[in-house]
């Protein structure tokens, strides 16, 4: 039951992480597009609880603030870094889409559909060579099954035995378009054998399902015994980004999704197990506090130096 | 940089043009345990142009084949790249960059960047271009200007046999991501006496490779040669031409150039790639910038905004020669005192 607890925790971290960045956007405090995962959690709690962040490198999408959280980025580096304060953890270079902090596990968003699959490929590639044991972990969204890059990244690892893992957080939307519209497959994972690797359809909405999926992936890739594509089903209770109005959406589908959202259910699991009415209510006022406190510390944080607009771009 | 700089043991070979880039690989796969060699057959085959020869043989899994999947390739060396190996991949023709141009543009260029200086991608990535004779419209581009728009990444062209060898450990030796345009027609020419195993040097820098003092002819690439023979032709008729190597299309040596057009005050663009955006319109800007004070318009010699032909004549027709950039030059020279021997 702790473990559960702990999951429930970094849940609404994200969860709540999410909504205080809705409500900042909404005041301008966080300008641009942003792209907001709540509903999707479980995904990135239940992977990052498998993976050995010391060692092991994600690299999600421009939906990515979830990662972010569960890799354990420090919740005020990240306020800071969409309000492009110093204490951002890229200086505001990297913004809601590029949350890049390699010292956490975190390789980097990716705002180009695909494009970190292979980069995720090259990242297990040189795990093969230098004996780190790093199994690199590709995560994007069921759109860019659609992309060539993401091909090119899976028969690529396959052939070489690389050990990645592609995570296709399958949230039935690539974009504004049900996927369902997009290709002629229900199950996305079945492209694998495709390539000559495991796949498997794993619930999104479950972490010690998906917990328990990425440990086995990671257990066989670290073993040299090649990639796997997991398919994790969720469902996106926002719209693609902020201001998004969804009217492409059947009606009911978003409260459908909310039946079935990770922390309400993980809540009645708890409850199921005996767990205290409160824990819930507990858990959302310790992150409430913590969330209210980065944003205090972003808010205060200078903002970075123009005259540093510059810097970074060569060695 | 990784520890390279100080010299092994510095020996005089004949080598041709793929010769010395194979030979600058092999150093570079000796010294550095973290370098990797890949792209399409350039193993076992020992790529198409026979650059990469004999080197699967040496450093085994360390080089290897890869699909005919440049995204791959190109994403394979910005990963590994990250996580500190230093991948030099082969893009067997610069057309076929293209395909998987989000590699470079979108990725490669920014890690460095949206990191803050936290994560960098050291990748070479060897390509060669250009046109030559039955060469299709899809393997003929000159795409020097698209790479060096980039900010980002570093874009290098050797055309001598010292620096085919110089600047390939260069790029690999660089900390950031480096594009090499390796010259096609001259891989298999005459064999050169260089130096190998020197100190590496440091990316940039351009080169006068024939002194003058009566027009600055700019140039880089396929175009070198034409132009040193162009330059030979106008010494015949009185004008002293100098002419400068850029090398390095990024970073771009801007003391070098402007320097030389300074003390000519006449000068000549001439390159491979079309005139219309193409590297030397950002040359004509930075001498117009600079403020210099030309004695003539400043003429440019490139290919008009055409695809390239196949057919021998046709791309002859519009890709420059030496005998176009003689024109030029005595364009650019009407008002020198001309003594035709």
């Amino acid at each position: 039951m702790a473990a559960l607890t702990v999951h429930l925790e970094q849940m609404v971290r994200i969860r709540q992480f999410e909504e205080k960045v809705q409500e900042l956007r909404a005041r301008e405090e966080i300008v641009g597009s942003v792209h907001l995962c709540n509903g999707q959690e479980a995904i990135y709690v239940g992977s990052c609880a498998a993976l050995d962040l010391t060692r092991d490198a994600v690299f999600p999408t421009y939906r990515g603030h979830g990662w972010a959280i569960a890799c354990g980025v420090p919740l005020v580096q990240l306020f800071g870094e969409l309000m492009g304060r110093t204490v951002g953890v890229n200086g505001g270079r990297g913004g809601s889409a590029y949350f890049t902090a390699p010292d956490y596990g975190m390789y980097g968003e990716n705002s180009i559909v695909g494009a970190g699959a292979p980069i995720a490929a090259g990242a297990a590639l040189a795990a093969t060579f230098d004996g780190s044991g790093r199994v690199a972990v590709a995560a994007f969204g069921d759109g860019a099954m659609n992309q060539g890059s993401v091909h090119e990244a899976m028969n690529f690892a396959a052939v070489r035995s690389l050990p990645v893992i592609f995570v296709v957080e399958n949230n039935s939307y690539s974009e504004l378009t049900p996927i369902a519209s997009m290709v002629r497959i229900e199950r996305l994972f079945k492209r694998a054998a495709g390539y000559g690797m495991p796949g498997a359809r794993v619930d999104g909405n479950d972490p010690e399902a998906v917990a328990s999926a990425m440990s086995q992936a990671t257990e066989r890739a670290r073993k040299g015994a090649g990639p796997v594509l997991l398919e994790m089903l969720t469902q996106r209770l926002v719209g693609h980004y902020i201001g998004d109005a969804q009217q492409y959406r059947p009606a009911g589908e978003v409260e459908a999704s909310m039946a079935a959202e990770p922390i309400g259910r993980l809540t009645r699991v708890l409850a199921g197990l005996g767990a205290s009415a409160d824990v819930l209510r507990e858990v959302e006022a310790r992150v409430s506090a913590e969330v209210a406190a980065a944003v205090a510390e972003a808010t205060a944080a200078p903002l970075t130096d123009p005259t540093s607009v510059l810097e970074h771009l060569y060695a | 940089m990784p520890e390279l700089t100080t010299p092994t043991e510095i020996r005089t070979e004949t080598l041709s043009y793929a010769e010395s880039v194979n030979a600058a690989l092999r150093r570079a796969l000796t010294d550095w345990p973290e370098a990797l060699l890949f792209g399409e057959d350039v193993a076992l085959p020992g790529g198409v142009f026979g650059v990469t020869k004999g080197l699967r043989r040496l450093f085994g899994e360390r080089v290897f084949d890869t699909p005919i999947s440049e995204s791959a390739i190109l994403g394979g060396a910005v990963g590994s790249a990250m996580m500190g190996a230093r991948p030099i991949v082969e893009i067997m023709w610069a057309d076929f960059a293209l395909v998987a141009f989000d590699q470079i543009a979108n990725q490669a260029a920014n890690v460095r960047y949206v990191s803050r200086g936290r994560l960098s991608a050291p990748l070479t990535i060897r390509t060669q271009q250009g046109s030559a004779p039955g060469a299709c419209a899809q393997h003929s581009q000159s795409l020097e200007a698209l790479f060096a728009q980039i900010p980002g990444i570093n874009v290098c062209m050797p055309v001598t046999h010292q620096d085919a060898y110089d600047l390939t450990l260069a790029a690999i030796a660089d900390d950031d991501p480096t594009v090499i345009i390796e010259n096609r027609t001259l891989y298999h020419g005459r064999k050169e006496s260089i130096l190998t195993g020197g100190p590496v040097e440091p990316i940039g820098g351009a080169a006068i490779r024939r002194p003058g003092s009566d027009v600055t002819l700019v140039t880089w690439g396929s175009m070198l040669h034409q132009a040193l023979a162009a330059a030979e032709s106008a010494a015949a008729e009185g004008i002293d031409v100098e002419v400068v190597d850029l090398r390095w299309i990024r970073p771009f040596d801007a003391d070098t150039v402007l320097g030389s057009i300074e003390r000519t005050r006449r000068v000549v663009i001439a390159h491979e790639a079309h005139t219309f955006g193409g590297f030397g319109s950002e040359i004509s800007a930075q001498v117009a910038e600079a403020g210099i004070a030309l004695r003539v318009p400043l003429v440019r010699v490139g290919t008009p905004p055409t695809r390239i032909p196949a057919a021998v004549q046709l791309a002859g027709a519009v890709v420059p020669d030496a005998s176009r950039i003689l024109d030029a030059l005595r364009r650019a020279a009407h008002d020198v005192a001309v003594t035709v021997a």
